[in-house]
């Protein structure tokens, strides 16, 4: 008996702080925000959140963890089911496949890493819904959202760290 | 970092693991695709699972969005401060021409009055609204839906039109117990009948995932121009005639695109309409029409 149950319960907790702060992003990244063609493009903050989680944290941010916050995205979004359950397993797999470059990196190199993730995801989802819809949509409206997600990176992962320290302690 | 003494087991459970990951990733794989099929098929119980889900995070979406709104708000206000005085000149202008249509729609309504007291026409089934609340966009480039604080128990039904200012918006698509998602006109599933007001062209518009919506099976030569408004004709049933939806702004080789007469983009509070008409469940079924 090293722990008792408040201890337990305390580290459970503090555990569940990336999944949680995961669907957070998911549904800031739904707040309706008046702006003339904002919501086609809005960053994809799930996308960043899992990036960092699964980098720092990949004990906390398993696959089964992924899918089930994508999962939850395509049931609020209204696309169609598996579509971004899919984006978040695979950009799981593939950051943790190379997870000892990005954990040694620097924070320019930890961008441009994301960069390919976020070019790798928007094809992916492009290709799923050109496919699910049975015609060749347009890139660039997701083209635009990947550029806008790279652009919020470095605020969304100042956030992330914040969080990480507080409830991870480091 | 575990031991030396415990190497072996590590060096025999490395691999073990490494397997077992990459068959999870690949059954999630399998699972998110498989997803996607039944998706297809099965639309109906997804979608009710759908509303279930929305359902329960639609209180913490409608707390969050209410931040955003009033910070759009406070920002909108102080840029509306400095152009206060344009803005006051133009709505003079407007108020005065918009008083001259209200006599000529007073006229008009009191004429329209005596003719169908004349003619006994059965009076149009009423209307009621129900306002609701945007509490959330899908934030994806792909899909065109907003989430709205009205549902079941407000006496919202799928296929309800959704109204907003100056025209149609869209439709119910989905209904929970106290939130519902509208499909916006311009979402690429998004299909509504409509007539050109001035050349009574019938059409179907489309959505594209783009600001402006296509009109389908227009004939080639069709008399179609630019800055003609584009109305609901009714077929089908699902939608009254004559709701405004949009403009005609551009009419080429490509096809003629729409814009919808309602920015899309910032819509805040919406109206979903009843008109009771018996095609509320999409079915097509013969006593309909």
């Amino acid at each position: 008996m090293t722990a008792t149950f408040w201890q337990r319960l305390d580290k459970a907790g503090r555990n569940l702080a990336p999944f949680a702060v995961t669907v957070m992003m998911v549904l800031v990244g739904m707040v309706p925000v008046p702006m003339p063609g904002y919501a086609p493009v809005a960053p994809n903050l799930t996308l960043i959140s899992v990036y960092y989680w699964t980098i720092h944290r990949p004990d906390l941010m398993r696959p089964g963890v992924a899918f089930v916050i994508g999962l939850l995205q395509d049931f609020l979004t209204g696309g169609p089911l598996g579509v971004n359950a899919l984006l978040l397993v695979v950009t799981q797999w593939a950051v943790l496949n190379q997870r000892r470059v990005f954990l040694a990196s620097t924070f320019a190199l930890l961008l441009f890493g994301f960069t390919l993730v976020m070019a790798g995801a928007v094809v992916l989802q492009w290709l799923s819904f050109s496919v699910l819809n049975g015609a060749a949509l347009s890139i660039l409206p997701a083209l635009f959202q990947g550029l806008l997600t790279v652009a919020a990176f470095p605020a969304v992962g100042w956030l992330l760290i914040r969080v990480h320290r507080a409830f991870l302690n480091g | 970092m575990k031991s030396r003494s415990s190497g072996s087991v590590i060096r025999l459970a490395a691999p073990l693991r490494a397997l077992a990951q990459r068959f999870s990733f690949l059954l999630l794989v399998l699972a998110s695709i498989a997803l996607m099929m039944v998706g297809k098929i099965e639309s109906v119980s997804v979608d009710s699972a759908r509303a279930r889900v929305t359902d329960a995070f639609a209180p913490i979406l409608d707390a969050i969005s209410r931040p955003a709104a009033t910070a759009a708000r406070v920002v909108e206000s102080a840029v509306e401060l400095e152009n206060a005085f344009d803005e006051n000149q133009r709505l003079r202008a407007e108020n005065a021409r918009l008083l001259q249509w209200k006599q000529a729609a007073l006229r008009l309504e009191s004429e329209n009055h005596s003719l169908r007291g004349l003619l006994h026409v059965t009076p149009e089934p009423s209307v009621s609204y129900i306002a609701a609340r945007v509490i959330a966009t899908p934030g994806s480039s792909f899909v065109r839906t907003l989430v709205v604080t009205a549902g079941r128990r407000d006496g919202v039904r799928k296929g309800q039109a959704a109204l907003s200012g100056a025209g149609l918006i869209g439709r119910v698509i989905e209904v929970g117990e106290w939130s519902s998602r509208i499909l916006l006109l311009t979402d690429i599933n998004a299909r509504v009948p409509v007539i050109l007001a001035n050349s009574r062209q019938r059409s179907i518009l489309a959505g594209d995932n783009s600001d402006q919506a296509k009109l389908l099976y227009l004939p080639p030569d069709s008399p179609v121009q630019v800055g003609e408004r584009v109305v609901t004709s009714g077929d089908g049933g699902l939608f009254p005639p004559g709701l405004p939806v949009g403009v005609v702004t551009a009419v080429s080789e490509r096809g003629v695109r729409v814009l919808p007469s309602t920015d899309l983009a910032r819509i805040e509070h919406l109206r979903l309409v009843d008109y009771g008409l018996p095609a509320a469940d999409l079915e097509p079924s013969p006593e309909s029409r």
